[in-house]
């Protein structure tokens, strides 16, 4: 799949790039004025990693998701009005209040789950990967995890697990750069954290993060194998966080200019100039995927998107505390196959 | 019964006479036990995730590593488990490391370094080597980071053999338990509370040691002793004040650390009032007020009971996000007040 030649693929590229943008600007303005609670974790400047990675998935297909969740979400086609809703507190949110930002899941479209725990989801994946095979599907299950969690002990043993089972699994890694401000510089001793795949005896790639094409044409070569039982690899895609990462970040670790820096490679901007002709493509002079005008439409179509959202979500009910223990234990279901009752 | 000198007079102000004693919040209470502790022997050092340039993730290392160094005020990559671990190794190689966790629910990761290794060495090598550490981690709800960055966990840890507990409530605790848990040879599990942290108090510049294993006593009081950990315990003297008011005169006991624990202070008052309402944020079952609560019955005091022991709790669910359902997870001060003034007027 060409996202910069074929206009569909263009214009689903940066309509979902603009929605997750446009999100996490609501939250972030919803947050400072305190019609939000708690604590968010925004992927800004990173959008380009969920949005060319879920590209390459297919319906069935299921990923596990982290703290910085929100693109996550919205590039495996979450709703946003059940995302915005679980945000503001609502009974009509995705976790129904419960959860909160860092837990969103859309079981319905496979996405497992945000996690609040570093490299929570990485074991996760590979035992999601373990189903799939186990139950002759051909679902492919794609991990994403930020570089701080290639330094936790469950990462190691999730995916060595995944190795040595040949699970149909993907390990994307969104390395912005920090881990809180834990620099990838002071927390590794290796130059690319795609060389900590070949310990595992798997495929390793490092990509540019901020490039959809890219980081869609590594995940679909790495969905490729693992459907067809070559088993899991490692994606990793450079990026960076423009914002802080939560709402107590002062910034202090890294200078302005880095962030400016960054700022500059603004992978939606990048990508607008390739769609309509602006960026230097190799090869034979193709026609602009899209003109400046469908550009346009997609930024007003995802702007809608993300206000009808709010719009949905702070007409619907507060999150209701008389039912708070409902949900700790799952009810009674179907009971496996060959039990007697007593 | 054990009174300190941070105890919060039954009521009125402190006496004018008194030096007025300087204030700190409870995080910079935190800082200032630290600090001194670094200062004052070079076996000390703290590391953790984001406690140097970032000062923390609550802010409570603040400034200590231009004041020490990046070598005793350590960054570490996310990995629970190898930095509790590295302080075990450091412990028992003759450092005497603080380890901040960021969050206690992180703990999690790293409970095999606590509970197999740092808790039972000492007992394991027969006594042949002592493994002193601290680690010190915010619990605790009421910020909205829902269910994996909010338990009271401390059941966990009390319920090991060879580890030492402390839940300090006020600035000062804050900083003088400290001190003692990282004077102390074990293994020491400092749980402070995210609410806390900006809460202020007075605090003594130098560097005093709060003893582990003394219950202090908040409030005195004769028709009903309540007992309360953490954040619990300035709920529970607003619930006084208020009950106060009604006629109902509430003492309130906070244990400060739960192992070792000074359940003979609980126990007398306990005889004395006649009524027990024990106050955790933690869920009910199994959490460390049930031992409290054993401990009382077991005791003499179970003879001059007039009224069943009680426990107000957190409900036995995950803690959810929503701020209306965070707050009905947990007690709150009218929780306290309705549960006590029952346990008095009913019995
Ligand atoms: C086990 C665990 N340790 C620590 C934290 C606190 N924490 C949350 S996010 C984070 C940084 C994660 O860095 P990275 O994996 O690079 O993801 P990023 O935030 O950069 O997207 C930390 C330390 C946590 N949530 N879980
Ligand atoms: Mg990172």
């Amino acid at each position: 799949m060409t996202l910069t030649t074929d206009p569909e693929s263009a214009r689903h590229a940066l309509t979902t790039m603009w929605t997750i943008r446009r999100f996490e600007e609501a939250v972030d303005d919803m947050f400072a004025r305190g019609l939000m609670h708690g604590t968010m974790h925004l992927s800004i400047g990173q959008e380009a990693v969920p949005t060319g990675a879920c590209m390459a998935l297919s319906e069935g297909d299921y990923i596990t998701s982290t703290h910085r969740g929100h693109g996550h979400c919205i590039a495996k086609g979450a709703k946003l009005d059940a995302m915005m809703a679980e945000l503001l507190a609502k009974e009509t949110g995705y976790c129904r209040g419960r959860g909160g930002s860092m837990h969103i899941a859309d079981v319905a479209t496979g996405n497992l789950g945000a996690n609040g725990i570093v490299a929570g989801g990485v074991p996760i994946a590979a035992g999601a990967g373990l189903a799939v095979r186990m139950r002759g599907g051909s679902e492919v299950v794609v991990s994403f995890f930020g570089d701080g969690a290639v330094n936790e002990g469950a990462w190691h043993e999730g995916v060595n697990l995944a190795a040595i089972w040949d699970l149909p699994v993907v390990f994307v890694c969104e390395n912005n750069r920090y881990g809180m401000s834990m620099s990838v510089d002071r927390a590794f001793n290796v130059d690319t954290l795609a060389e900590r795949a070949h310990g595992y005896g798997i495929p390793g790639v490092t990509v540019d993060g901020n490039d959809p094409q890219a980081v869609h044409d590594a995940v679909a070569d790495a969905v490729q194998r693992a459907r067809s039982g070559g088993g899991p690899s490692f994606v990793e895609a450079l990026t960076y966080r423009w914002k802080g990462h939560s709402k107590s970040d002062k910034n202090l670790y890294r200078t302005r200019e880095e962030i400016e820096s960054w700022r500059e490679r603004d992978p939606i901007a990048a990508f607008e100039a390739a769609v309509t002709g602006g960026g230097a493509t190799a090869g034979a002079a193709t026609a602009p995927a899209l003109s400046a005008s469908d550009v346009e439409e997609c930024r007003t179509l995802a702007r809608d998107r993300v206000r009808e959202a709010i719009r949905t979500a702070n007409a619907a009910p507060d999150a209701d505390a008389a039912t708070l223990t409902d949900a700790v234990y799952a009810p009674a279901g179907e009971p496996i196959a060959g039990g007697a009752r007593a | 019964m054990t009174t300190t000198s941070d105890t919060r007079p039954a009521s009125g102000p402190v006496d004018s006479a008194a030096v007025e004693p300087r204030t700190l919040t409870y995080s910079e209470a935190v800082r200032e036990a630290m600090a001194q502790a670094m200062a004052a022997d070079d076996r000390v050092f703290l590391f953790g995730e984001d406690v140097g340039t970032y000062g923390g993730a609550f802010g409570v290392s603040g400034d200590l590593v231009h004041r020490f160094g990046t070598e005793r005020v350590r960054d570490t990559p996310i990995s629970e488990l190898g930095i509790v671990g590295a302080a075990v190794g450091a412990g028992l190689a003759g450092m005497r490391p603080i380890v901040e966790i960021q969050f206690s629910d992180f703990t999690a990761q790293a409970m095999d370094q606590i509970a197999n290794q740092a808790a039972k060495i000492h007992f394991m090598l027969g006594g042949a080597a002592t493994v002193p550490m601290v680690l010190r981690a915010p619990g605790g709800s009421g910020t909205g980071a829902a269910a994996q960055h909010s338990q009271s966990l401390e059941a966990w840890f009390a319920h090991v053999p060879g580890l030492k507990v402390v839940m300090p409530s006020t600035a000062a605790d804050a900083k003088g338990l400290l001190l003692s848990a990282i004077d102390d040879p074990n293994p020491v599990i400092v749980l402070e509370h995210k609410l806390l942290y900006k809460q202020s108090g007075p605090v003594p510049e130098e560097p005093v040691r709060v003893p582990l294993g003394e219950t202090a006593v908040r409030r005195t009081g004769t028709d009903v002793t309540i007992v309360a950990t953490g954040v619990m315990v300035s709920r529970a003297l607003e619930a006084a004040e208020r009950l106060a008011a009604d006629g109902v005169s509430a003492g309130v006991l906070d244990p400060r650390t739960l192992r070792p624990l000074d359940d003979r202070t609980i126990v007398d008052s306990v005889a004395a009032t006649g009524r027990a309402l024990l106050v955790q944020e933690a869920p009910k079952t199994g959490g460390f007020m049930s031992e409290i609560a054993a401990r009382i019955v077991e005791s003499p005091a179970f003879g001059r009971l007039q009224a069943p022991v009680s426990r107000l709790c957190g409900l036995d669910a995950p803690i959810p996000y929503a701020p209306q359902l965070e707050q009905a997870a947990v007690p709150q001060v009218d929780d306290i007040v309705t549960k006590a003034g029952e346990l008095v007027r009913r019995w």
